[in-house]
């Protein structure tokens, strides 16, 4: 079984590093673009600690899904100068492009899982977008869309747009 | 440098550089310049480097052009714009002027004092040797190879350095307790927030030998950089500082041939903002929820893994090496009597320069919005600074000739915080910007302790109130007697600041939160529950543009004839507002 194989995988790594439960968590999400109940249930009887431990983690962090997450990921940055700058609205309207219902972070198709973030540090060119790793600066709703809805037909993230 | 090497290229490559196509500019500027065989033809060689963050932001892609000493630099740096560079200025040694920046950034470089910021946008932040050439790692060979651990610690103290990342604590106190302590077992942390992204980004290595030189100061052998993963660029950075610095046997076994052995680890935090406060840092670090722990005993007593354990953020860090290096007497130079040596900022909101700021302890806050910041956007009246993230204080207009430092800060009932600083106008609603602020802290508590769990959600709701026209008198004291309580019973420094926004707020402008009860009205116009938005029927010469832009019918008229907004279908979306061209949609 592939899945059991990647488990085992990280287990091992996990092991000779003497890893935590956070960074054991954060590789089976890097693995699995998620955390997979299977997976939990897995660990949590391999090593003998009980699978709620793991749940608590996480659903604590916010960085930690249960459920599939996207393809690709577009965060839009909520810290305080952000949101003076219409954070509120970029993230809205990303959503709703991506037809979004309330509670879900995910497109129904798994192009694209939104997130925001806390103060990303990068107030001096808010408001901020992050495509997958590319922060994009001093964007709007309209640009931030734009990239989504671009990927949507290309399948792909292509590169960088100059204006 | 050579008259050999006589062209230097330097272009900032920190997330916002990198954001505005930085790594493309100084690619093509490489590209260019070797295809086309132009250290030949100028007889001049050609470097080029990659430098951290200088602050100025909003005009990067910055580039500096530097032919035989002779510094220029050029802002907003376009791909498509170096290849007229190479042409007119490298070529034929005249500068391209429009390009280049204007008084803005000279007055917003020129009123600072850079401290720790000063080799960010200087040297490439991926190159030890640029560090070595600023006598990089010469504190840590000292303080290792000829001071005692007393000695280290007694100058840190003596320089009256004090944390840089919230509680404002003195640094070699913390250093000297923890040192104290029986164990033989003893950690450092470093703790790199968002605040402290451009100096891992721009310097690294600063940070590096700081968190090394407490190592050895407080006899720690082992010590963590805590950083959240999503900051790519930053821990590429430290990771490949952390690697040169083990390959030059600065971190390692017998460092500087002492005893003295050190390593440092990365841990992988999370988006989490309770993750700020120590113990709750600690409880993540060992892979649990970062919930804080009950004080005493404190970190330096029992902290990571129950060993005691010294917490510094990376600005903290950045200033040690230099404090050993210069003095303790240099370092309290700067700043005020209580609160000495420099701070860095993220000027941030309605002001014309944004951007990353480092100032000396103590400069008045109308000197940082008007000096460095340049003023206010368009000239519009400021309202309010915020200091301090969430938890900080808001400082109204009239308190702007205070000195910031730690001591004023605290007399207002603010921190000095990791560094965030907000300027807001008089667009800007008051209650709802402590909302917002309610809302963040409401979601980020742990909810380990009630006073915090319950207090932040009650406070959100008795604020959702206000700005939706539905509270009353009762409800403010209410709102002053949950932060009374929360500010007193809390476990930890996230629900015990949690009140700061709503209770200077309240005390520099209470007007506005009366009239949001009193009135149903919101001054700034900001909460959409208390607007209206109707037609000036003079101004309106019948455009029909507000009527095509409204998404919800609300706007009806005849062509050439005034419209009219009809208040039950409006969604108070403000498209009609904005579209108008002749200022008759009146918001009120």
């Amino acid at each position: 079984m592939i899945m059991e194989q990647k488990l085992k995988a990280i287990l091992d790594t996990h092991t000779k590093s003497k890893g935590t439960l956070i960074t054991l968590l954060q590789q089976t999400e890097a693995a699995f673009g998620y955390l997979p109940e299977e997976a939990v249930v897995w660990f949590s009887k391999k090593l003998d600690i009980p699978a709620s431990r793991f749940f608590g983690i996480a659903t604590f962090y916010s960085q930690f899904h249960l459920k599939p997450t996207g393809k690709n990921t577009i965060t839009i940055c909520c810290g305080a100068a952000c949101h003076i700058k219409g954070a509120d609205k970029i993230l809205e309207e990303v959503r709703s492009a991506l037809h979004l219902g309330k509670g879900d972070d995910t497109a129904q198709d798994l192009s694209f899982t939104v997130q925001n973030a806390t103060c990303i540090g990068a107030c001096s060119i808010a408001p901020v977008a992050i495509l997958n790793n590319q922060v994009y600066g001093n964007t709007d709703a309209e640009q931030v869309v734009k990239l989504v809805k671009g990927f949507e037909k290309e399948g792909e993230y292509t590169g960088f747009e100059y204006d | 440098m050579t008259d050999q090497q006589a062209v230097t290229i330097k272009v900032c490559l920190g997330t916002s550089g990198k954001a505005s196509g930085g790594a493309d500019v100084l690619s093509i500027f490489q590209k260019l310049i070797q295809l086309n065989g132009i250290e030949a033809q100028i007889n001049k060689r050609c470097s080029y480097t990659k430098v951290g963050c200088r602050g100025f932001c909003s005009k990067d892609v910055l580039v500096d052009v530097i032919i035989n000493d002779q510094k220029v630099t050029y802002q907003s740096i376009k791909p498509t714009m170096v290849e007229r560079i190479v042409e007119e200025h490298i070529l034929k040694g005249t500068p391209v002027a429009e390009w280049l920046t204007r008084e803005d950034y000279e007055s917003f470089q020129s009123k600072q004092h850079k401290v720790v910021l000063g080799p960010c946008g200087e040297i490439d932040p991926e190159s030890i040797d640029d560090y070595l050439g600023i006598n990089g790692y010469q504190a840590a060979k000292r303080a290792i190879s000829k001071m005692r651990r007393d000695e280290v610690i007694k100058t840190i103290i003596l320089s009256g350095l004090r944390g840089r990342g919230g509680s404002g604590f003195s640094t070699g106190t913390k250093w000297e307790i923890c040192k104290s302590q029986p164990d033989n077992t003893r950690y450092i942390i470093c703790n790199v927030g968002e605040v402290n992204r451009p100096l891992a980004e721009g310097n690294p290595h600063a940070i590096i030998e700081g968190l090394l030189i407490g190592g050895y100061a407080i006899g720690a052998e082992k010590g963590f950089i805590y950083i959240r993963e999503r900051y790519h660029l930053s821990v590429a950075r430290l990771r490949n500082a952390i690697n040169q610095a083990k390959d030059n046997g600065f971190i390692g076994k017998q460092i500087f041939g002492t005893d003295f052995c050190f390593d440092i680890e990365f841990s992988f935090g999370t988006e989490a903002f309770i993750c700020g406060e120590e113990t709750a840092l600690m409880e993540s670090i060992e892979g649990k929820r970062a919930m804080p722990r009950v004080r005493p005993p404190f970190p330096v007593q029992k902290g990571l893994w129950g060993k005691p354990t010294v917490i510094n953020n990376a600005e903290t860090f950045s200033n040690i090496p230099l404090i050993i290096r210069k003095g303790a007497g240099w370092f309290s130079s700067m700043g005020t009597e209580e609160s000495t040596g420099t701070k860095v900022f993220t000027l941030s909101g309605k002001v014309k320069n944004v951007g990353l700021v480092e100032i000396p302890m103590g400069m008045p806050f109308r000197d940082i919005v008007y000096g460095i910041g340049g003023g206010m956007e368009g000239d519009r009246a400021l309202k309010a600074v915020q200091v301090g993230g969430p938890s900080g204080g808001l400082i109204p207009a009239s308190m702007l000739d205070m000195g910031l430092d730690y001591e004023n800060l605290s007399k207002i009932g603010s921190i000095v915080g990791s560094g965030g600083m907000v300027v807001f106008n008089e667009d800007d609603c008051i209650v709802s910007i402590t909302k917002f602020f309610m809302e963040f802290l409401q979601r980020e508590s742990c909810g380990k302790c009630p006073p915090c769990r319950i207090g932040t959600k009650r406070m959100l709701e008795l604020l959702t109130k206000i700005t939706e026209g539905r509270a009353e008198y009762k409800d403010l004291a209410t709102l002053e007697r949950l932060s009374g309580l929360m500010k007193t019973s809390s476990l930890c420094g996230l629900g015990r600041s949690a009140s700061n926004p709503f209770i200077t707020g309240l005390n520099h402008f209470r007007d506005e939160y009366l009239t949001h009860i009193r009135e149903k009205k919101c001054p700034a116009g900001v909460c959409i529950a208390l607007i209206t938005f109707s037609v000036i029927e003079d101004r309106c010469k019948g455009c029909t543009l507000c009527r095509k832009v409204c998404p919800a019918g609300a706007v009806t008229g005849e062509v050439k004839k005034p419209h009219r907004i009809d208040a039950a279908a409006c969604i108070k979306c403000g498209a009609c507002y904005k579209a108008c061209r002749f200022g008759a949609i009146k918001r009120q």
